[in-house]
């Protein structure tokens, strides 16, 4: 690993001051996806800047007006030992729970995850499903993004080099509510997925379906015909909706991990089997 | 990666850094780089060499160590960002007058063949179970997925944590070691942070 200047500002402030001066410097909190950067070249930064002792972040999960607000050092263990998150946000739980290994989940960060913005991204579909919103703070002081406004191609964001998430907040959802993360790798344990799904299926028969690992950023889809979220629904009036929701898949034909007919293939089983997992919930059945 | 000697970097170099942490029970002090990952400084500067470097990548586990009471590959922590904080190497599992009940179970059940992922995969267990006093097989599984064999011994290790896991729940039920490989293995050592790491293997 080449050589840096590794800074631990104690304050939002410092570490903004850092980035400013410093156009190059990378932000370090897990580390998981960063440190392996340094290690194998890909990323070459003169300044490392560690946000663990920054004093305004922290790795809370608090309760907000009928939601949750996580704080931007939260890692991905306690993401999927909450039982808030568990019980209300199942799908983000799920999503958390299969990133990486035991050692990587101990480390990596929601955060960290989103702006990183992988396409494989393993939390970034439940976020978008579940209607996340990033609390930024900048030069100008602090601005909120919704996480669908956040993401641009793989690696990407809208966010600046002189922003820091500082939290990421899951709004209320009202009423009953059932969701579900699914995805497909080539082998269980450790791996990175080729497609990734979240749904969310809400009382009032809107259901929320965000799909990674098919093209350069996840997205959002929300079906409001209520066909979804129906439990008498066939499945081929599902597919029907479901291959409008997924049209926007455009899986990269240079993958390794599976090739474009796979995914598309797979995307359109597990997007049933989402919908039928996330429905069962919501309306209090065994999944 | 260059591990603790010279590296390809141009230009001034940031001065080493002082690092305090307290590994093994033991309060240690290294200057290190700010590059140095904790597995270098583990191993390189503390010559605790049990620690593995395998992938770097943090796929393998062959570096798991336990970092202020969870597993995580030190090949993908900095070192200064350890520093304050409390390490557990294989060096610090065993009791000072015995094996930990994971080392010994290992032994029992053949879970070492060729060897070399045994420390990651011995300190990776010792975190789950310290999570997970009692778990299923399953949670074994998923506990240990970060932490590869070549040999594919699987089946031995998931045996050996699940039958160690079983001797610390109940402790007064026999066990008799069926191959006496070691001197009697304590069902339950002391904390392994509270161990002094005396048996450091010498570089």
């Amino acid at each position: 690993m080449r050589g840096f200047a590794f800074e631990q500002p104690g304050s939002l402030a410092e570490a903004l001051a850092i980035l400013r001066a410093e156009p190059d410097a990378r932000i370090l909190a897990g580390g998981t996806d960063l440190i392996i950067g340094l290690r194998d070249g890909s990323i070459l930064s003169p300044t490392v800047i560690d946000l663990k002792r920054v004093r305004e972040l922290d790795a809370s999960i608090v309760e907000t007006v009928g939601g949750l607000a996580i704080g931007a050092l939260t890692a991905m263990t306690e993401i999927a030992a909450d039982p808030r998150i568990r019980a209300r946000y199942t799908a983000l739980a799920e999503g958390a729970a299969v990133v990486g290994s035991v050692q990587i989940r101990n480390r990596a960060t929601l955060a960290g995850n989103i702006c990183n913005a992988s396409p494989a991204a393993d939390t970034t579909p439940a976020l978008l499903a579940f209607g996340a919103v990033l609390t930024v703070h900048g030069p100008d002081g602090s601005r909120q993004v919704a996480l669908d406004d956040a993401f641009v191609s793989s690696g990407v964001t809208t966010l600046g080099h002189d922003e820091i998430v500082v939290r990421i907040d899951l709004p209320a959802i009202p009423g009953r509510v059932g969701s579900t993360h699914v995805r497909r790798t080539r082998r269980r344990g450790h791996d990175l997925a080729s497609v990734t799904i979240a749904c969310a299926v809400l009382e009032s028969g809107e259901t929320r379906v965000a799909f990674g690992s098919v093209g350069p950023r996840p997205l959002l889809r929300v079906d409001t015909t209520g066909i979804l979220a129906d439990p008498s629904a066939t499945d081929a009036a599902r597919l029907e909706i479901l291959d409008d929701v997924f049209a926007a898949a455009a899986p990269s034909a240079g993958s390794m991990r599976a090739s474009p007919e796979y995914r598309l293939a797979m995307l359109r089983v597990l997007g049933l089997r989402a919908v039928e997992t996330a429905r069962a919930r919501r309306d209090g059945a065994a999944a | 990666m260059t591990s603790g000697t010279a590296h390809t970097s141009v230009g001034a170099e940031p001065p080493d850094s002082p690092l305090e942490l307290t590994v093994n029970g033991r309060p240690r002090r290294a200057l290190v780089r700010s590059h140095h990952t904790l597995l270098e400084v583990l191993r390189t500067d503390l010559g605790l060499t049990g620690t593995k470097e395998c992938c770097l990548v943090g796929e393998c586990g062959a570096c798991t160590v336990i970092l202020d009471g969870r597993s995580v590959d030190a090949c993908l922590v900095l070192a200064l960002e350890a520093a304050g904080s409390d390490v557990v190497t294989i060096e610090g599992l065993a009791a000072a007058d015995g094996l930990d009940a994971l080392q010994q179970a290992f032994l029992d059940h053949g879970a070492a063949q060729c060897g070399f992922c045994i420390p990651g995969q011995l300190v990776a267990a010792r975190a789950l179970l310290q999570a997970i006093p009692e778990p299923s097989r399953a949670e074994v599984e998923d506990g240990l997925a970060g932490n590869l064999c070549r040999c594919a011994g699987y089946e031995q290790i998931i045996e050996a944590v699940l039958d160690a896991a079983e001797r610390q729940a109940r402790p007064a039920a026999v066990h008799a070691p069926e191959r006496a490989s070691a001197p009697k293995g304590p069902p339950a050592g002391p904390d392994p942070a509270s161990v002094p790491d005396a048996r450091v293997a010498p570089q």
